[in-house]
């Protein structure tokens, strides 16, 4: 092989290899509008046509298959997904910012390897072993702590979405507790602080942007749950007036229904609209928490 | 690095014949394989068996019966539900469609549309669809009225003390547990038993499977729900119904079902395409031959009696 001939080899294999990564690169981009594509074409028609806006969000009647009357009325599920975030996100905020504080700021770094490592794994654990364990384990704690005749209602899927979100609000927040410089630090405890004044007063403001994109993502988190809450809610379409009340969230009716809905159909079609409102709701709380991050790394 | 390169490379050369030998053997002794016991054995049928949840676990015990009473044709068999078995008939993917309601003049309309056949009924048994209750609970009868109250929109009844039901736990609210609103059994239950055109009230626990149903009033002192009588459990009891009030109200039993006296039963169906011949009439003829019955009854269901086969 003369020296001449290697250079355009090594040229070509350069060249091949740059455009496979720049494909890699870009792949996230065409599969994200790959499924919006796909998603808006299946619910195109009948969003367009047929389907009433109004009655689809002030109306908590859901009968996608009466014989009657068809009423397509997602207020109720979409009251169930609010609810279950919100109490979620009531219980896990608390935790997430409390375990990330800890284990940023007081933690000895040999419990602090250990602990990380339990986080993540509880990240790992599957949604469907949470909804069997909101189905067999917190339904019956439920049932007799609180005196209720069933135990499936928004506490438990709160709980259990509290209990998924927790993990990201830590490691996400602990970064960001992790990059407020040490000099901050420094300057205060110089000052005389004493650790739960520096906590309060310095680490906390300093990292609010990434502290709130961390929540952000926890919403996300629980907004976009789909199997664990189909097992621990009840799936019972109402408006909720306490915890202890059954509901059913936009994604478990998705979940529960499109198998068997026939393809083309108005229900078919209804439970895709229903996925462009949920995209719509994450593409908002990611954009926004996205917003925030680039916010922190301006200031 | 050169002269550690120089075997290798050497090796690389050689590696595509051996490559080519392996690969040209191989295929070989499959072509070998496959071709001599196709040209000795008769062709292995196989029929499509798809449709209904609630027919599911009979199908497949029909189907492994079947391999031994005729081990020359395979039954596959499996469910997603009435209308993705009626849907798959219709565009001729399957051979027998299994249902727990019956097919729609729109569904046999596309079948004629499609394969340019119609699709053709079989009863294969029957199912009672029960009404659970927790075990502990003193209620033994109900009648279609008060499940109406119960279940339907507009029904007035919440508690169990609107029903004259005291209950031991002091758990008066009534936890109604339904299915999910494509299921054919939620179908049946909504023309049944709320009445034609009636709905089902909103806030009912929509479950995913009869056997979840039955489980969640297992666990659940306060509930009802309702399910084929083969997915009777412990920690539930069947309710006897009665078809109107002052009217004697009876179980779900075989013989109640026979006898046409339990008013909510609702025959197993196959559907197939045209006029049925070979190896798919064969098969029907033994699902309703006394073997094939004899599995109706071991699943749970109720068998047909002499009289309703032939209808």
């Amino acid at each position: 092989m003369t020296p001449a001939s290697r250079r355009l080899a090594d040229r070509v294999v350069e060249v091949a290899i740059e455009s496979l990564i720049r494909l890699c690169g870009i792949s996230a981009i065409i599969f994200v509008f790959g499924i919006l594509y796909f998603v808006f074409r299946e619910g195109a028609g009948f969003l367009f046509a047929g389907l009433d806006v109004r009655e689809f969000f002030t109306s908590p009647e859901w009968y996608p298959t009466s014989q009657s009357r068809v009423r397509y009325g997602v207020l109720a599920l979409i009251a169930g997904t609010g609810a279950v975030t919100a109490l979620a996100m009531l219980l896990a905020v608390p935790f997430g910012i409390g375990a990330a504080v800890f284990v940023s700021e007081f933690c000895s770094p040999r419990w602090k390897e250990g602990l990380k490592i339990t986080i993540e794994l509880l990240a790992a654990i599957p949604s469907v072993v949470w909804g069997f364990i909101g189905l067999t384990v917190m339904n019956p704690l439920i049932m007799v702590v609180f005196g209720v005749p069933i135990g499936l209602n928004v506490l438990n899927g709160g709980l259990i979405l509290a209990l998924m979100s927790v993990p990201i609000i830590v490691s996400i927040g602990e970064d960001a507790l992790k990059a407020v410089p040490d000099s901050y630090r420094e300057a205060a405890l110089a000052l005389g602080v004493t650790r739960w004044q520096l906590v309060y007063r310095v680490l906390l403001p300093a990292a609010r942007n990434g502290l709130l994109a961390a929540v952000l993502l926890g919403v996300g988190r629980a907004v976009g749950e789909t199997m664990a809450v189909l097992m621990a809610t009840g799936h019972a379409v109402t408006m909720p007036t306490s915890v202890m009340d059954s509901v059913r969230t936009l994604t478990a009716t998705i979940a529960a229904e499109l198998g068997e809905a026939p393809v083309g159909s108005d229900h078919y079609q209804v439970l895709f609209i229903i996925g462009i409102l949920l995209f719509t709701i994450t593409f908002v709380v990611n954009l926004a928490a996205d917003l925030i991050v680039r916010g922190r790394r301006r200031a | 690095m050169a002269s550690s390169n120089r075997p290798d490379s050497r090796l690389l050369w050689r590696t595509p014949a051996a490559v080519a030998a392996v690969v040209g053997a191989c295929l070989g002794v499959a072509c070998g394989g496959s071709s001599a016991p196709a040209s000795k054995e008769p062709a292995r049928t196989v029929i499509q068996n798809t449709g209904s949840d609630t027919m599911v676990n009979v199908a497949q015990a029909w189907a492994e019966e079947y391999a031994t009473v005729n081990p020359g044709v395979s039954v596959e068999v499996s469910g997603g539900g009435s209308g993705t078995g009626i849907a798959a008939l219709d565009h001729g993917t399957v051979d027998i469609a299994n249902a727990s309601r019956h097919i729609e003049p729109k569904e046999i309309e596309t079948a004629r549309r499609n394969t340019g056949k119609t699709p053709v009924e079989h009863i294969a048994g029957y199912d009672a669809l029960a009404v659970y209750v927790h075990a502990s609970n003193p209620m033994t009868a109900i009648t279609l009225e008060q499940l109406g109250q119960v279940y339907g929109e507009g029904g007035t009844v919440v508690r169990w003390s609107q029903l004259g039901v005291t209950m031991p736990g002091g758990a008066d609210e009534i936890i109604r547990i339904s299915r999910q609103s494509n299921s054919g059994t939620y179908a049946y239950f909504r023309e049944a038993v709320l009445g034609k055109g009636r709905d089902f009230k909103l806030g009912s626990l929509d479950m995913h499977g009869s056997k979840d149903v039955v489980e969640l009033v297992s666990k659940t002192p306060g509930a009802v729900g309702y399910s084929g009588m083969g997915y009777a459990a412990p920690g539930v009891k069947p309710l006897a119904i009665a078809a109107k009030a002052g009217e004697p109200a009876y179980g779900p039993t075989v013989e109640n079902t026979q006898n046409r006296t339990y008013p909510i039963a609702r025959p197993l169906l196959m559907y197939t395409l045209g006029p049925d011949e070979g190896a798919v009439k064969a098969y029907l003829d033994w699902v309703m031959s006394p073997a094939g019955q004899a599995i109706v009854k071991a699943s749970g269901y109720v068998p047909l009696t002499g009289a309703q086969s032939v209808r």
